[in-house]
């Protein structure tokens, strides 16, 4: 299993839900050289089942083409896939750059093997939340329905 | 306008208000074919190809919104290298949004917009299934079908009837046993209608072969525009179909005629009353 790994399925959760009136726009990005995506399809998979329009970039895009893709695509969230130890690099970059490209209002997420000890600092840098291995699909559905974006 | 303020108006076409662009030179390419044939990897290589000699490339990539949920799962930018490369390259995903009527409409105004920001070459990949297929002649110029080897016999395409209306037909995977005998076949279909037949190109996106050869049929193709009178009835479907959708009854009308209130006569009796 890949980034945002063990995300369970919920049984019958989405499909009852009523279709969102404007789907949210969620650029799902595997930055750096990681080539482990599993997790990340899954996350798109559970993301587009819940109403929205989820675009993958595929494998190994650096923080510029992340930023760059997140504009063009007009995506109100970024979430960010790591498994390879980069995150500590990578994930604060992404968020410096939105916010050097003046899309600070894109709110972004992260998942996949990152250390209880990394995460103080990746949320300081501007990472709204984190998901780890064990989340559910419905607990990342409801933060990203929470959001005032 | 800067790059996001052009990705924000994207998003509401509605509210795009340039004026409508020129025909001349022919600006947009469509490309269609059915799933899997590799449309996305053979746009990756025009795209390419035409960045190489100075153009300017926005792509406009369809993809299906799930009828149950809304939702859409937009893939085709992770097979297309390209276009994360530049300052030169502008790639779009765009869901259908369950409104087939209104999707030409959208398309067209966003491609007014583009078109009048500066970029040289716009290419609309659609979905690849189905009869909304046929509608992208109602945006594009000029119009790429992609065909492979190893998909049943070359009926399946003339059942389509998109193969009428294509200006160039590519069969990709030459790579791949059986390509040759598809590119003949529908060689041979084509000149049984009257009139000068569109060109049959094989390559392999995959390894590169024959893509010099797509690029420089595209680049002479007429500037006169294919069957006239089959993209004048596309557009005018399509616009008509959007007033449809988008009249203030329509939902009321719905419910009246699933639920046997009203008949399709006076259903239609009442749409088109303005």
């Amino acid at each position: 299993m890949g980034a945002l790994s063990g995300i369970r399925w919920v049984q019958g959760g989405f499909a009852a839900r009523p279709i969102m009136a404007t789907p949210l726009r969620i650029v799902i990005a595997k930055p750096g050289l990681d080539g482990h995506d599993r997790g990340a399809k899954v996350v798109a998979r559970a993301l587009r089942d819940a109403g929205h329009e989820v675009i993958y970039t595929g494998l190994r895009r650096t923080p510029e083409q992340i930023v760059r893709i997140a504009m063009d695509e007009d995506a109100q969230v970024v979430g960010l896939s790591s498994l390879s130890g980069a995150h500590g690099f990578l994930f604060p970059r992404v968020c410096e750059l939105l916010r050097e490209a003046g899309l600070k209002d894109i709110v972004v997420f992260g998942g996949g093997i990152i250390p209880e000890r990394d995460r103080p600092a990746l949320l300081k840098a501007g990472v709204a939340a984190i998901f780890g291995p064990g989340t559910t699909s419905s607990e990342l559905v409801t933060f990203l329905e929470g959001l005032e974006v | 306008m800067d790059r996001r303020e052009l990705a924000r108006a994207l998003s509401s076409a509605e509210t795009i208000t340039v004026p409508a662009r020129a025909f001349e030179p022919w600006r947009v390419l469509g490309v269609t074919g059915s799933p899997g044939v590799g449309k996305s990897c053979l746009v990756d290589r025009i795209v390419s190809c035409w960045l190489e000699r100075g153009e300017r490339v926005a792509i406009l990539a369809v993809d299906p919104s799930s009828p149950i949920t809304g939702g859409a799962l937009l893939g085709d930018r992770m097979r297309m290298a390209s276009v994360d490369a530049g300052d030169n390259v502008f790639f779009r995903s765009i869901a259908t949004r369950n409104v087939p009527g209104g999707l030409p409409t959208r398309l067209n105004r966003m491609v007014d917009l583009l078109i009048h920001e500066g970029w040289t070459r716009i290419i609309i990949e659609t979905v690849g299934s189905g009869q909304s297929e046929i509608r992208i002649v109602a945006v594009a110029d000029r119009l790429l079908l992609v065909e492979g080897p190893a998909r049943g016999d070359i009926i399946q395409a003339e059942k389509a009837g998109i193969l009428e209306l294509a200006d160039l037909i590519v069969v990709n995977k030459s790579d791949l046993e059986g390509a040759d005998r598809v590119a003949d076949g529908i060689r041979l279909s084509l000149n049984l209608t009257d009139g000068g037949a569109a060109p049959v190109i094989l390559c392999s996106a995959e390894t590169g072969d024959g893509i010099g050869e797509v690029i420089s049929a595209i680049d002479s193709l007429p500037n006169v525009r294919g069957p006239a009178i089959a993209r004048a009835r596309e557009r005018l479907l399509a616009t008509h179909q959007e007033y449809l959708l988008s009249h203030p009854k329509f939902s009321d009308v719905l419910k009246g005629l699933s639920e046997g209130r009203m008949s399709i006569e006076e259903a239609l009796s009442i749409l088109q009353r303005g």
